[in-house]
């Protein structure tokens, strides 16, 4: 049945295989090789060996972006998680109005960063936000001024992902609760297991496919987080909210660094592969992984 | 309560005890917290300065007007234009528009050849792109810029529609190739007994069976390229800049005394078009969700 049909494959094949090599893997090589040479405004093809990465390493403010995206993604990662499946488990319980609440809290994960961050810098606004909303109330030493601290920034941040993405995790969990088999429930009925127990030592474990699908995802906006902190923070202040993807793109076309960037993007990547691709083996190799698909 | 009913499938139906009443009343809570951000948004638009300063975040207006998104909209200072949010939507629209054909029609086409024909190529082809779909773009960006001035594409719209192609094409090709390999292969084999090539069962069989996942594909490309804000920023160009980019840049670059009013209303008109087409699309949103993010 396939006989005959391999050139007009190789032609529909084409565009994609120009993408992947030329775009993806050209692309990457280069950035690879860029970070070994004495890069600054222009590719150079002088090679420094690792002296890129020695300097990134003592480059302060690539250190602050480190701590930040590590804090920032322990503690997105946990939050969301753990509100999305909360938010699951509860519709879950054959509330009313079901569908009108699922809506609700999906509907951050439709917007953009750039509103996400706007409209929540506006909210923590330490003049007018929710600073002022709680002096209005009497609460005369009521302080909520994150936004401005630079050991509080980065807080603030999770609190914007947090709301932007526990719809997501929601959704992929409702799934998978979905497709828990109902005799487990009845059979724990008529054991008179407590519902919490249930939910801790067997239904969670069930649903760890979507657990890993979940912390894909999420671990992979991490690490590109970018327009978020652009929006809310600009980085600031001073350079409390930097993340390694600002860092990179702040070098290659503010400062003109090209080399050092080069050698910050390829730090993402290895630690990219060496977060990611153990749970996507984690995922595709446990029973459960199709249970959302 | 008691456990006199046991009905043969699911849990029991439940009646209004305080656990429930309480369960509600959480979500209620929950939900309303969800909302903040956007009724916050909402009312700050419709309020004027005087008001914004004395009075709070969540208070109604006295007297609600729309003078802060006509500003937005028309005469909104981005640096020393002040053309309003609309010069962005413009060009979101022409850079949306050709980027969300060109992206699905080769996410398609090569889905298809994918599911098609499986070849140790053709495995390490899809392999590359799923891979792609989760290293950042970081990695990709200067390379793309310096290749695409070479080519004569950089700052402009097709310059961008083919950066969103290119990075649109993992998940495009994942979506598709994963429901044409879901279909029975009879299908395939009876339109090739019948004397079809490999494009006239793409066209003719093919694509008539993939329209609900079109649909899908159709909902993620919308949302994520009107989102997009680091390509337009990179790749589209001064003349050209998506409303993502010009939004942060009348926010994050006013000069003087801030406009939280017009900010507000010019924040809103951004969301408009994803938050239209989520409610519009419903479960076909997490359809989406479901159908890019299961990988392989």
């Amino acid at each position: 049945m396939r006989i005959g049909s391999r050139l007009p494959a190789h032609l529909a094949l084409a565009p994609a295989v120009l993408i992947a090599l030329v775009a993806y893997c050209g692309a990457m090589g280069w950035t690879i090789w860029m970070s070994f040479t004495n890069s600054r405004m222009l590719p150079s093809s002088v090679f420094v060996g690792l002296r890129q990465y020695s300097s990134l390493i003592a480059n302060e403010r690539w250190q602050v972006s480190v701590s930040n995206i590590a804090i920032f993604g322990c503690l997105f990662i946990i939050a969301t998680l753990v509100v999305g499946f909360v938010l699951a488990a509860l519709i879950d319980q054959r509330v009313r109005g079901e569908n009108l609440l699922r809506s609700v809290f999906l509907y951050p994960f439709s917007m953009s960063f750039i509103v996400t961050g706007l409209a929540w810098r506006w909210m923590l606004d330490p003049t007018f936000g929710i600073e002022k909303v709680g002096r209005d109330l009497g609460l005369s030493a009521f302080h909520f001024d994150w936004l401005v601290r630079p050991e509080r920034v980065i807080y603030t941040l999770v609190i914007a992902a947090v709301w932007h993405a526990s719809g997501l995790v929601m959704a992929i969990m409702l799934a998978g609760l979905r497709g828990v088999d109902p005799e487990i429930w009845k059979a724990t009925r008529v054991d008179g297991i407590p519902s919490w127990r249930v939910y801790a030592f067997i239904i969670v474990p069930l649903l760890r496919g979507s657990f890993a699908t979940a912390v894909v995802l999420l671990a992979t906006s991490v690490m590109r987080l970018y327009d978020l902190s652009v929006a809310m923070t600009n980085g600031g202040p001073g350079i409390a909210s930097e993340v390694p993807a600002k860092f990179v793109m702040d070098h290659l076309f503010d400062r003109g660094n090209v080399g050092l960037a080069a050698a910050a993007a390829t730090t993402m990547l290895i630690t990219v592969v060496a977060v990611v691709a153990p749970l996507l083996y984690w995922q595709h190799s446990r029973p459960g992984a199709r249970q959302i698909a | 309560m008691s456990a006199g009913n046991i009905v043969p499938r699911g849990r029991r139906p439940k009646r209004l005890t305080p656990e429930r009443v309480g369960l509600h009343a959480f979500l209620i809570i929950c939900a309303l917290f969800f909302l903040t951000p956007l009724y916050v948004m909402l009312v700050t638009s419709l309020k004027g300065m005087p008001e914004i300063r004395q009075g709070h975040l969540l208070a109604l207006p006295s007297a609600p007007g729309l003078a802060a998104w006509g500003k937005a909209w028309f005469a909104a200072c981005t640096g020393l234009s002040c053309n309003g949010i609309r010069v962005g939507f413009v060009n979101s629209l022409r850079i949306l528009i050709p980027s969300v054909i060109v992206s699905i029609a080769i996410g398609a086409v090569t889905g298809y050849a994918l599911s098609f024909w499986r070849s140790r190529g053709a495995v390490l082809l899809f392999g590359i792109l799923i891979a792609v779909a989760f290293i950042p773009y970081q990695v990709f960006i200067y390379p793309l810029v310096r290749i695409f001035s070479h080519l004569g594409i950089n700052n402009s719209v097709p310059g961008i529609v083919v950066i969103h192609t290119i990075f649109g094409l993992p998940t495009m090709t994942l979506i598709f190739r994963n429901h044409f390999a879901g279909l029975p292969e009879e299908l395939f084999k009876a339109a090739r007994v019948d004397g079809a090539g490999f494009w006239r069962i793409f066209g003719a069989i093919m694509l008539p069976m993939a329209l609900p996942i079109i649909v899908v594909a159709v909902i993620l490309q919308v949302t994520g390229i009107w989102n997009d804000f680091i390509f337009g920023l990179v790749f589209a160009g001064r003349e050209n800049l998506p409303m993502t980019v010009q939004l942060n840049n009348i926010v994050n670059s006013t000069q003087g005394e801030r406009e939280y009013n017009v900010e507000m209303a010019a924040t809103l008109l951004t969301a408009t078009v994803p938050l239209v087409v989520y409610f519009v699309s419903g479960r076909w949103f997490v359809r989406g969700i479901a159908a890019g993010g299961v990988k392989g």
